[in-house]
């Protein structure tokens, strides 16, 4: 748990942060959003102390953070980072394994743990380990990233818009492997990003930032169904709040599930469990119905969704 | 292996030449008819060589332990505030010449070896200095803050990551210096130090056009060997440390 108290920044007479209080509990993912220069990096950067605060309180499980040697503090917290700022002169494996090392683990198990994690983040051990940061297109260098801040196993992982500079596409995949990875590691991750679509996706928090302020703090489908001032309302977009709560959820909340699978005809429209209501909705709209069958993971028809209902859920 | 041929080559010829020129009285009568002293014998060349050498080892090595050390020092946090002076400093001596210095340093320091000594330190640490300013302040920020944010100590973030990444740099600074050096050795000669230099000032004064000859050929030669073998050792330290080397 990580918990701010009144945390204050200034930069000489500009006040960056202004006396923020938020708590961010164990195995949740609380993203910071905000245009730039709202003060949502500096607030990240105070966590690990490569920021000092100029007044407040930052607790990890209940410990000042002042307390505890940086460096020892630095590296029980995963970092990523924009622009990677991978070691240039290293290789992958090198990379990945630069907090095992500095945990002085013995070679062998920092050598499974980095490919342990190359797998993880859907990079090939055998040919991607050897290679150099520059010889990586963009997305495998921010993978490499992700994997180099989770190589020593920290409890809590500072994200710094890790796939700010990626194309949509890239960036659509590491999200969806993010919540993957999410969901095997359980890691209390505050993640920074200016993108309220990433947030909306990815926390189970999130904290609206301007002018060195927290103004909301709340989950996703809080944020978007009682935005607390105009400035949140205008960040989440007006005119698809109700897609955006569609997107929250997923078909396998929703479906009437069949007592027992169904093996349907191949080639009709369908949904998988886990695609979100918004995919649903478009479908229907795409199809013209009004009913689809789910699938589970092997192909089996396990449900039905109705579009009365869908709708009923999106107002 | 192939890497460093070159400089062996050139280190062969150099020690060749200088066993050698003795023998070779008949060419220089080409340059210089009309005397029989057409070999220089005061001091043989592989004496002379060996002091010369002995002196721009020694000032450089001196010289990079004080350049590399300051320029270290004034991009740490406790340093920084010494940056403009050090950097103006760097750019300002380059401007005076190693006569000068040599000049200003005999009435400190009397005559011999110990006053060039002195002006060769001083001169070298320059291109070093400022090379070391530019490795250091070349390097991606966004690596400094990783290394920092996965909890890498200063003293750590130093030794892996930004002195491998600044090394090619500052090896070419070191190169660049220990050259000029090399030259600016041999004006040691007028105020008493023993070096290659000794036969061209001889020369100059008898105005024996051999001597000269025979003192520049090995200086020159002394010249490209250094240089080829720090080119080698620049390409193994890129092999080493950086990745832009492996590709080619």
């Amino acid at each position: 748990m990580i918990e701010l108290k009144g945390v204050t920044r200034r930069f000489g007479e500009a006040v960056a942060v202004d006396n923020i209080d938020l708590t961010i509990e164990t195995g949740e993912v609380c993203v910071l959003v905000g245009s730039s220069g709202c003060g949502k990096s500096t607030t990240l950067r105070m966590i690990n102390r490569l920021l000092p605060r100029t007044s407040g309180e930052i607790l990890v499980d209940g410990e000042d953070i002042n307390k505890a040697d940086p460096e020892a503090l630095r590296l029980n917290m995963g970092y990523a980072i924009q622009s990677t700022g991978l070691f240039p002169h290293w290789t992958v494996a090198r990379n990945i394994g630069v907090v095992p090392t500095l945990l002085k683990w013995p070679a062998q198990k920092r050598d499974e743990r980095v490919t342990e994690l190359l797998a993880l983040l859907g990079l090939d051990p055998e040919t991607d380990a050897r290679k150099y940061p520059h010889q990586l297109s963009g997305g495998q260098a921010q993978r490499v990233g992700v994997a180099r801040a989770l190589a020593g196993d920290p409890n809590i992982l500072l994200m710094d818009e890790p796939f700010g500079a990626l194309d949509a596409i890239t960036r659509e995949n590491l999200q969806q492997e993010m919540l993957r990875i999410q969901r095997q590691l359980n890691k209390t991750t505050v993640f920074v990003t200016h993108d309220i679509d990433e947030a909306l996706k990815l926390a189970s928090r999130i904290a609206v930032m301007d002018q060195g302020r927290i103004i909301q703090h709340d989950t996703p489908e809080a944020i978007l169904r009682r935005p607390a001032s105009a400035f949140v309302e205008n960040l989440i977009g007006k005119g698809d709040r109700g897609l955006k709560l569609l997107a929250l959820r997923t078909v396998s909340d929703l479906m009437e599930r069949h007592p027992e699978p169904r093996y349907s005809e191949p080639g009709s429209d369908s949904l998988n469990e886990s695609d979100s209501l918004r995919i649903a909705l478009s479908m229907m709209l795409w199809t013209n119905t009004e009913r689809l069958a789910v699938l589970d993971a092997t192909g089996a028809e396990v449900g039905i969704v109705n579009r009365e209902q869908l709708l009923k859920v999106g107002a | 292996m192939r890497l460093w041929l070159t400089p062996v080559i050139w280190v062969a010829f150099l020690c060749a030449l200088a066993a050698l020129l003795p023998a070779m009285a008949p060419l220089f009568s080409w340059v210089e008819g009309g005397t029989d002293n057409l070999i220089y014998t005061r001091n043989s060349f592989y004496t002379l060589l060996q002091s010369h050498i002995w002196l721009v080892l020694a000032s450089a090595t001196m010289g990079t332990l004080v350049a590399v050390s300051a320029g270290i020092f004034v991009t740490r946090p406790a340093g920084c505030d010494f940056m403009p002076l050090v950097s103006q400093m760097a750019s300002i001596g380059q401007t005076v010449p190693p006569v000068a210095v040599l000049a200003l340093a005999v009435p400190a320091m009397g005559f011999g070896e110990k006053p060039t000594l002195f002006a060769l330190i001083l001169y070298g640490l320059l291109p070093i200095l400022r090379n070391t300013l530019a490795g250091l302040g070349g390097i991606n920020p966004a690596v400094l803050d990783s290394a920092k944010g996965m909890g890498m100590s200063s003293v750590q973030v130093l030794f892996k990551v930004e002195l491998p990444l600044a090394g090619r740099v500052i090896l070419a600074g070191i190169r660049t210096s220990v050259t000029i050096n090399i030259a600016t050795a041999a004006i040691g000669s007028t105020i008493g130090a023993r070096t290659l230099g000794d036969p061209v000032i001889a020369g100059l004064v008898n105005g024996n056009t051999a001597y000269v000859l025979q003192g520049a050929i090995l200086i020159g030669l002394l010249a490209l060997a250094t240089d080829s073998l720090f080119e080698a050792l620049e390409r193994t330290w890129a092999r080493a440390f950086s990745a832009r080397a492996h590709k080619a």
